[in-house]
Order: structure tokens, then C-alpha cells, then sequence
């Protein structure tokens, strides 16, 4: 087992989310990058289905009860083992009485710590991703106990530095499909939106992203909808919301672009006052 | 009846499908009619049908390789399809305390719509509501069927705290808060019962095409089905028409 001995700012458990219940109103969830926590999983040979540890801006300190086998992916944190700098998607093998430490945030917002076998918590219709009240808690507290899942810790494959290609967390550039509700737009508007440098608000979470500056419309509400994590909102008074992973089934507002699954990713690891520019794909 | 629908592909892994923007039963039962229809159709592919008042999502589990494709498959299935009699929906009765406890929000709507306080029980309980769909909150159930002497703009400042089984109205909407959560629609009363169980594999006993009818309890009734909810006792009951 592994004692969270600072939970950081806001870390929770999170695998592929919540799948088939959406008729029941129930929210998607999952690792909001999930290239980054699919990516962790792969170094370690897991499955995707198996969960990590998605940390926000502020690591938590974890101490190893447990011999296993660790990578960080995602945001650089500026991780370590027994304050020995260790690096982003590397697989090292953990000692028992390990301290597992971060500190400062150097790139992105999101880092996800996965283990061999993965983290062993309740699984609530189909999923362990943190989502209240489906699951009791709703992020890690100082002094909870984190399990693992059984696995042989083989080491030897693993070893080597992946060779990956890295995500460039800063570029502003968030590929979007056209909304169902795009073409309410006029033709300025249209090419405004998908031009305009907006940034990230003070109001980001799992739920959604508030972006500012103000978008000026007259668009009428819709009628309640399908909405999906990606979805941007425009409301009355303008304001644009990214909805997240963590996003409501259904909503009110017009549509009128949707992020794709690795814009999605991206903006996951972007925070307050980080620019953003909406590039339309098709 | 064939309505026009529009299709569009969402996103990577979704389409969503458009019926005229009208809330009424027959577009409802048409979506439903369509909607049953692709669940029995995609056995072998994994996908999550939701729907709304005019739209149908189909998540699909994996990326769609060939939208166009997708497109014909569905118009296809669409236009073939024969109107299927129609199951007679369930009508489920759903218990609630009027009482002033509850009803915090009872005297300020008194006032605002000018009706006495058994007025408004009387024409909230009269209806029997269609569940249209199931969103906002896991368990949230979308309701038509309100009376319009009952219409009431939301509160201008929601209230941060609305307790688990809230009766309120907001707008032209009714519907029963199934959490906690914070919300703008003004509260009349309050349900014992659990409209969401997590360790179900179904967890709402209700779908999207039943019928909902508020049953009138009082606080000694209230507190006796809360006892039978909580000692997991309590099965929601079904009436016919």
C-alpha cells in the first residue's frame, strides 16, 4: 500500500472513464489527458483500463509501503524518489519506505503516476474514476491509503528511455470540428471564433474551461441537447465553456464547436491565463 | 410518420441525429421508436444511445472509421424502420411531502403566482408527467406535462444547497433534484425516494418515455418510506392508467 502523506492540490483516480450510462445522466469522467495516462499505462505494459493517479499543478507525497514499478507521464513536476530528481516517461522500480515527492510545475498542468498492475480502488459502474457522489471521495486527502493491484514487477524490458513524441504543452493551438449549432453564426462570427486568441479564465476544472474574452452573440438557447466532453458553449452574455470530462450529459447552450479528443488533451494542460487559438479540422 | 432528421458527425466517436426543434410526445416517441430501434441493431458494436427532447447521440466506443458510411447505415435503418406499436409506458407514482419543511420555497411562490399553497400542491400533483429524458444530474429526470398556471421564472440567485429528493419548478420545468447540488429552481417538496442507485447494473427504475404522478404524503408517511429506502426496502411502485 501507499500512505498519501501530502494528497497535493487536487489528485484523484482515473482510468477510462464511464461508458454505456449516459442515458442514465451519468458523466463520462476519466483521465482528462488520457493520451498521457493511456501513455503511462503502455510503458508499464499495463492494460488501458487500468487506473492512475491524475495530479493537478501540486504533486502529492506518497510513501511506498510496496515494492513496484512507477512512471510519471504528462506535466513535468519536477518529480522525485527520496528527493533524487527522476524523469517523465521513465520506468523505475520503487523500494519499500520510498518517498515519491514534486515540486515545482515546469510544463503543463496535468501529470499522471501510474504502477504496474495499476491502483486498486472501487469501481462504480464500470469505472474507478473519482466522480461525487458515484464514488465517496472526490480527490485524495492527506493520510488516505492508495492499494495496488497484484503484478509481477518484472523490470526488464521496460528499462529503456521511450523514444517518444513529445507534446508541445504550450502551443495555443486547439483543433476543433464545427459545432452542431455553428452554422447559427454569421460569417464574421464564424471566422472570429476560429481565430480569435482567447485565454484560459480563473474558471477551469474537470468540468469545464471558461475562456474570456467575452464573445458577443444573439444566438437563442436550444432547446436541452446532447452535449460530450470538448463541447464549447456560447451563452447569452457571451462567455465561451470548454466542457471537460467531468461534463454534464446535456445542456442548454448553442454548440458551436467541438474539440477533438487530442485538443481535448491538450487543453487539459493548459491553466489560468494560457492562451488558446480554435483551429477548425475537417 | 418520418420526420426530416439531420445528421452530423459530433466528433471522432459520436453522431448526433436532429428531429425538428418542438417538445411534444410524437417527436418523443419517434426519437424513442429510432432510438430502440439502433439498440437492438448494434449488437456487435459497443455504443451509448442517449437521448433528448429532438436528438439522439450515439457514442461509439471506438473512432468512426467511415462517417458517410455510418450516415447510410442509419438513414437507412431510419426509413425502413415500421412505427412499432407502442409499449404502454409505465405510469410510476412518486411519493412527496408538500409540507412546509420541505417546501421551503411554498410562501414566496404563493405569493409570486397569486395561488394559495393547497392551489399549488393541487395543480403540481394533478398531471401525469412524460419523462422526456435523463440528464443534469446522474438520475435527473426531464419532465413535460406542467401546468402553466405553475410556470415561475428561476431564482435570479441559485440556492447553493438543495437537499437530495427536491421537488421544485423552474421555468416551464418540474423535475426532483436525485443529489445534493446547488440550483436555481424553487422548492415545493421533497421525495424520499431514490431516483439513482450506483450499485444497480439499471440504476434509474425509471426511462426515458414513462410517466411520472406525484402522490400527496404526509410527514408520518414521508419519514416511514425514508425508513423503507434506507433499510433498502422500498421498490418504486408502478400504476395503470
Amino acid at each position: 500500500m501507499i500512505k498519501v502523506l501530502k494528497s497535493g492540490l487536487f489528485s484523484t483516480i482515473q482510468d477510462k472513464g464511464r461508458f454505456g450510462y449516459g442515458a442514465f445522466g451519468v458523466p463520462k469522467s476519466g483521465a482528462m489527458d488520457f493520451y498521457s495516462a493511456e501513455l503511462a499505462n503502455t510503458l508499464l505494459g499495463n492494460t488501458i483500463n487500468d487506473a492512475v493517479l491524475e495530479i493537478t499543478m501540486i504533486g502529492p507525497q506518497l510513501k511506498f509501503d510496496v515494492e513496484c514499478l512507477l512512471v510519471i507521464t504528462g506535466a513535468d513536476m519536477s518529480p522525485s524518489i527520496n528527493r533524487k530528481t527522476i524523469q517523465n516517461n521513465k520506468v523505475y522500480r520503487i523500494k519499500k519506505c520510498d518517498t515519491l515527492g514534486f515540486d515545482k510545475l515546469k510544463s503543463g498542468l496535468r501529470a499522471y503516476v501510474a504502477v504496474k498492475g495499476g491502483f486498486k480502488s472501487d469501481m462504480v459502474l464500470g469505472s474507478q474514476s473519482y466522480y461525487q457522489p458515484l464514488t465517496l471521495a472526490n480527490k485524495l486527502n492527506n493520510g488516505d491509503t492508495l492499494y495496488l493491484n497484484q503484478s509481477e514487477n518484472t523490470f526488464d524490458t521496460y528499462e529503456t528511455f521511450s523514444k517518444l513524441k513529445v507534446v508541445d504543452y504550450s502551443s495555443p493551438n486547439i483543433h476543433v470540428f464545427k459545432g452542431p449549432e455553428f452554422e447559427r453564426l454569421s460569417c464574421n462570427q464564424k471566422s472570429e471564433l476560429t481565430s480569435l486568441e482567447s485565454q484560459v479564465t480563473n474558471l477551469y476544472n474537470r468540468m469545464a474551461y471558461q475562456l474570456s474574452p467575452l464573445f458577443d452573440n444573439d444566438l437563442e438557447s436550444i432547446l436541452t441537447g446532447p452535449v460530450l466532453p470538448g463541447t464549447v458553449q456560447l451563452t447569452p452574455s457571451g462567455k465561451l465553456i470548454v466542457l471537460m470530462r467531468d461534463c454534464q450529459t446535456t445542456g442548454g447552450y448553442p454548440r458551436v464547436l467541438q474539440l477533438t479528443e487530442s485538443a481535448i488533451n491538450l487543453l487539459s494542460q493548459k491553466k489560468e491565463k494560457d492562451k488558446i487559438v480554435f483551429k477548425l479540422v475537417e | 410518420m418520418k420526420y426530416k432528421l439531420k445528421y452530423t458527425r459530433f466528433n471522432e466517436h459520436s453522431i448526433l441525429i436532429e428531429w425538428p426543434s418542438i417538445i411534444d410526445e410524437n417527436t418523443l416517441n419517434d426519437v424513442l421508436n429510432f432510438k430502440n430501434l439502433l439498440l437492438n441493431n448494434y449488437i456487435k458494436v459497443k455504443v451509448d444511445v442517449i437521448n433528448t427532447y429532438n436528438s439522439i447521440l450515439i457514442n461509439y466506443e471506438l473512432t468512426i472509421e467511415d462517417i458517410y458510411s455510418e450516415f447510410l447505415y442509419l438513414k437507412t435503418l431510419y426509413f425502413n424502420s415500421e412505427e412499432q406499436s407502442s409499449v404502454k409506458p409505465k405510469i410510476w407514482e412518486v411519493p412527496v411531502c408538500y409540507d412546509e419543511e420541505f417546501g421551503m420555497d411554498l410562501n414566496s411562490f404563493s405569493t409570486e403566482n397569486s395561488m394559495s399553497k393547497s392551489e399549488i400542491i393541487q395543480h403540481h400533483c394533478q398531471p401525469i408527467y412524460t419523462i422526456y429524458f435523463i440528464g443534469f444530474l446522474p438520475g435527473f429526470l426531464y419532465l413535460g406535462g406542467l401546468k402553466e398556471s405553475l410556470y415561475l421564472n428561476r431564482k435570479s440567485i441559485p440556492n447553493l444547497d438543495v437537499k437530495k429528493g427536491a421537488v421544485g419548478i423552474g421555468g416551464n420545468q418540474t423535475g426532483i433534484y436525485p443529489q445534493n447540488s446547488p440550483g436555481g429552481w424553487h422548492i415545493i417538496g421533497n421525495s424520499p425516494i431514490n431516483f439513482f442507485k450506483k450499485d444497480n447494473d439499471n440504476p434509474c427504475f425509471a426511462k426515458a418515455g414513462d410517466k411520472i404522478k406525484f402522490l400527496p404524503v404526509s410527514k408520518e408517511e414521508y419519514n416511514s418510506i425514508l425508513n423503507l429506502v434506507e433499510s433498502n426496502s422500498y421498490e418504486p411502485k408502478s400504476i395503470s392508467v
